[in-house]
């Protein structure tokens, strides 16, 4: 801000306009009055994007700080603007006649909802209903998944390089492209930065696939694709001639795709093939599994003490916390002190915080609640099939993401065969009902899918999409889904969010 | 006066909530009295071509001589004036026989308030752009409710609707605690946390502090949204005073020491933690913020005195491998390496010395046999890397054991390059035999991979083993020989 006011000096034609999105924030007016800057500003406004469209089934509010907010501090603010997000959302697609919820922060928004229909009566419209169902989850209800190891092919991407709203950047030696002759001289130095959403059929067809079952995919491409342009032999008329150019920019293009997907692939193969990856993805499913999450962790204490990164240590801690649900105060003092010993002791900061979000805390009621819920909702499934699916559990080769079953469960056979799980879970579980105008009562016919929308309060991972997107093509399912939240994320992103920031602030 | 004045409008122009100051309510009034003076002289000129924004009335873009032209004049001169008074203000000196003058002027681009499509406040700086697209409407043509902020009295419910929509509102009229009360109440069923912040923003200036803090207690969702606020704001000392007022006693402790990341000089650091030690943390926090403040006090020692050596030349360890970052503020274990690299042989009394750290901060046998075994192997001290190992039991002989597997000593060693001979003594050590052959035939241990065979007494691999070896060398003929010896019952 200092520049901006030297900045000025020197040219002092220069406009200064400030365009706050996704909302202007007080805090931020006030310290730029305190700065004696605000005023420098000719233009101030904000541009208001509740819930943006990350692909035609998917939403986000892309509001990093939600869940620290919500869980954290207790400031609901970022429930106000979902609640928000939600009237929006009612306005264009009809009223939703029915909202299931569970968890704290979903009721909070539930009961925002119908306070906000009934003040703003005007709102009512003649729109059918395309959403049948909300449902409502906070991502404390499930704290497990984010943490694992996600092992489709669009989580990996995440959670080895990072998508950011729908952009990845990687190392561009792959992407390189061959040119006879030039042995490799000029190798780019940029990082590759591609684009990843459901317009590239490609990237459609395998993004929700585990990962080992990509290969398959992309070599039956590459075959295809070969066949394709081998037709040019075959074309010998001047109309088929021209019929096979019309299809060459398709053909291309998906060419193209395919020596994207396959370089992607290889990356990553790099990396699940390795020791390391092998090591810590077989600690993390040993818990998920309910082994041995009363100890203190060989792995973990080796990687502690090899000086991994923090981010993944803790992941792995809190995985083992959730499993368990808390550690033994002995397990947890230990492992505290390798880590302040290790990483330094002004860590104490983010330890609390995790405490605080419930991820690594000590065991309160002396009682493991996790293998009741594990085996009720049947969160481990041991014959997963990698390749042909035919449950959620291939999204993290085995475990079922815990949201994703509760809203398995709902559509069939409904809450009430789980009240008792439901009930060891944090937060209410509630059912409200909206009146819908007369007339609008929608009848689904026979082999209709009913709609559900399933908003996640706090984050959700690109793994539980996937497995929703099983379950909506699943053949009589009978629920289509389309999934917002306050946030795209993976673990690290998210314990990163949970992290004191240790540098002295910039001002 | 006039100072006030300027202030006055600057935070005006700024806020879109005033500020309390000394002058009156009356003083907008005045000031709208003024605008509406001015346009209605105007009204003769105004240009109202409709450009293609259909809730605008626009002025024409032609600059000559018409009112976008003069208040283009007005943008340009008040910028600058806002720049000079920016200034002024920092330099604190005192030129502002220029106010009065703009005063009018603001009040008359006042009026001349772009309206945009995007549902916003309104703010008089608006009326500064001088881009030349933008365009004005008169104030006057906005409809007379509008006016009504300034002299009529919003319930606490209206208010807090309007501010839920981004319009100006003025919270001043609030006075009673009563009132303030209710507004904050309804600020809170609102739900809008930019609101809520807006009203304890006010509040935290009108109100006592006790009397704040005490009605904050009985509002859970006020008092998170104000601390937060706090926290994101700075404001350490009303936090923590607040935070004390609660009896949170651990959040008071925690909130302070964090505060020890925004000091830099490495003394005052010290002091400050020095000054944590006695807060009210949980017992396990209370002593990992003393071993904070011990290792830091060390560390400055160290690093003062390692300072002093090095420079001095004199010693060989630092001459050879000179020190890449200094020690202080680093993690405890980093501090145990750096002490095992350059301060091996110390005597435990030193602080430098690594058996003093592990006493001092009660390091683990694991832990600490580890980070020495790194060091001593990074300076290819291998005979150092033995006597970690070496115990002599009580009838006098020596025999190696570990706190932590062999696998570990045998890849730290081989990480450092140490020399087959070295890696072969403790690949011989590992106790689980699979690891073991791994690793011997990783790393080309080709002794221990015969000897292990021959244990097993498992001919086939032995033998294929043969080709892994160099034809000729000794191990061949090891090879051969026990492969020969017919004393041996082999497996297969």
């Amino acid at each position: 801000w200092g520049c901006a006011q030297e900045d000025r000096g020197r040219s002092p034609q220069r406009d200064f306009h400030i365009l706050f999105v996704p909302r202007r924030s007080l805090l931020c007016e006030q310290w730029l009055k305190e700065q004696g800057v605000l005023g420098s500003f000719i233009h101030r406004e904000q541009y208001s994007l509740d819930l943006i469209p990350f692909d035609g089934d998917l939403l986000s509010m892309e509001s990093e700080s939600a869940f620290k907010e919500c869980y954290l501090e207790s400031d609901q603010t970022s429930l106000y603007h979902a609640a928000k997000g939600l009237m929006t959302l009612q306005a264009l697609y009809g009223t939703i006649p029915q909202i299931f919820g569970k968890g704290e922060c979903a009721r909070h928004v539930a009961n925002m909802m119908i306070r906000m229909k009934r003040e703003f009566p005007g709102s009512q419209n003649s729109i059918f209903p395309v959403f049948d169902t909300l449902l409502l989850l906070d991502r404390n209800v499930d704290l497990l998944t984010p943490l694992a190891t996600q092992l489709t092919y669009e989580g990996l991407i995440d959670e080895i390089y990072g998508i950011q709203n729908t952009y990845v950047k990687l190392p561009p030696e792959k992407f390189a492209p061959k040119k006879q002759g030039e042995g490799g001289k000029d190798l780019p130095t940029e990082p590759k930065k591609l684009q990843l959403n459901s317009a590239e059929e490609l990237y459609a067809e395998i993004r929700d696939k585990n990962f080992n079952a990509v290969g398959s995919v992309l070599s039956k491409k590459a075959k295809i694709i070969s066949a394709a342009f081998e037709e040019r032999h075959h074309a010998k008329t001047v109309g088929e001639i021209k019929q096979f150019v019309s299809q060459l920019p398709h053909m291309q293009a998906a060419r193209s795709s395919l020596a994207n997907h396959t370089s992607i692939a290889e990356l990553i193969k790099d990396i699940t093939t390795s020791e390391d990856f092998f090591d810590n993805l077989t600690v993390e499913q040993e818990f998920m599994s309910g082994i041995d999450t009363d100890k203190v962790n060989n792995y973990i204490e080796d990687c502690i003490a090899q000086k991994h990164p923090l981010i993944k240590i803790l992941r792995l801690v809190c995985l083992q916390s959730v499993c368990n649900s808390g550690l033994k105060q002995k397990v947890l003092d230990h492992y505290k002190r390798e880590i302040l010993q290790t990483y330094g002791y002004e860590h104490i900061l983010t330890l609390n915080n995790l405490e605080k979000a419930g991820l690594l805390k000590p065991q309160t009621s002396g009682r493991n609640n996790y293998p009741t819920i594990r085996k009720t909702l049947r969160l481990w499934m041991d014959d997963v099939n990698e390749q042909n699916p035919n449950d959620i559990s291939y999204v993290y080769s085995g475990y079922a993401p815990l949201s994703v079953r509760l809203a398995q469960l709902l559509a069939r056979p409904g809450w009430r065969s789980i009240e008792e799980v439901l009930k060891m879970l944090p937060g209410p579980h509630f059912e409200e009902r909206q009146q819908l105008p007369t007339g609008l009562q929608k009848k689904r016919q026979h082999g209709e899918n009913r709609v559900t929308l399933v908003f996640f309060l706090g984050g959700v991972t690109y793994a539980e999409i996937a497995a929703l997107r099983f379950l909506s093509q699943m053949e009589d399912g009978g629920t289509e889904y389309v999934i917002a939240t306050t946030k795209l994320i993976n673990g690290t992103s998210w314990i990163k969010s949970l992290m004191e920031k240790l540098e002295p602030a910039p001002f | 006066m006039s100072r006030a004045r300027a202030d006055e409008e600057e935070y005006w122009h700024s806020s879109k909530f005033r500020a309390f100051t000394f002058d009156d309510e009356d003083d907008e009034l005045s000031q709208l009295k003024e605008s509406k003076r001015a346009v209605n002289s105007l009204r003769d000129i105004v240009d109202d071509d409709d450009d293609d924004d259909l809730e605008r009335v626009s002025w024409s873009g032609e600059p000559v001589g018409s009112i976008s032209w003069s208040i283009k004049e007005t943008a340009s001169s008040s910028t600058s004036s806002l720049e000079g008074r920016d200034s002024g203000l920092q330099k604190g000196s005192s030129s502002y026989a220029a106010f009065p003058k703009q005063v009018s002027s603001y009040s008359l681009s006042s009026l001349f308030k772009g309206r945009n499509k995007l549902p916003s406040f309104q703010s008089l700086s608006d009326a500064l752009s001088d881009t030349g697209v933008k365009n004005y409407a008169p104030e006057l043509r906005r409809p007379k409710a509008e006016y009504k902020d300034y002299s009529s009295d919003w319930s606490p419910k209206d208010t807090v609707r309007r501010m839920q929509r981004g319009k100006v509102c003025s919270l001043e009229r609030f006075r009673s605690l009563q009132d303030k009360l209710v507004l904050l109440d309804e600020a809170v069923a609102g739900h809008d946390g930019n609101v809520i912040t807006a009203v304890l923003i006010f509040l935290k200036r009108t109100l006592r502090r006790e009397i704040l803090f005490r009605e904050l207690e009985v509002r859970q969702v006020a008092l998170c949204h104000l601390i937060h606020f706090l926290k994101e704001a700075g404001e350490q000392k009303l936090l923590l005073d607040l935070l004390r007022f609660l009896d949170r006693t651990e959040e008071v402790a925690l909130s302070q020491y964090r505060e020890h990341l925004n000091i830099q000089d490495v003394e005052k650091r010290r002091e400050f933690l020095k000054g944590c030690i006695g807060l009210p943390f949980s017992a396990e926090d209370t002593s990992h913020i003393q071993d904070h403040y011990t290792l830091l006090e060390r560390q400055i020692i160290i690093e003062a005195n390692d300072r002093h050596l090095e420079t001095a030349g004199q010693s060989e360890i630092f001459r050879k491998y000179p020190r890449k970052a200094s020690i202080l503020n680093m993690p405890l274990v980093t501090t145990l390496f750096y002490s095992c690299f350059y301060h091996y042989t110390e005597a435990e009394g030193t602080f430098s010395s690594p058996t003093n750290l592990k006493k001092t901060f009660k390091i683990p046998d694991k832990q600490y046999v580890l980070t020495a075994l790194a060091a001593r192997a990074k300076l290819r001290a291998w005979d150092d890397v033995d006597a970690l190992f070496t115990t002599k039991n009580w009838l006098g002989y020596t025999k190696k054991k570990a706190p932590i597997g062999f696998h570990r000593v045998v890849e730290i060693l081989q990480r450092n390059n140490a020399p087959v001979q070295v890696l072969e003594e403790y690949v011989r050590l590992v106790e689980d035999v699979e690891t073991r052959l791994n690793l011997a035939t990783k790393y080309k241990c080709h002794d221990v991979v015969i000897e292990t065979y021959k244990d097993l007494k498992d001919r086939i691999q032995l033998t294929a083993y043969k080709c892994k070896v160099e034809r000729g060398s000794a191990e061949e003929e090891k090879i051969n020989s026990i492969l020969n010896n017919m004393q041996i019952r082999w497996k297969n």
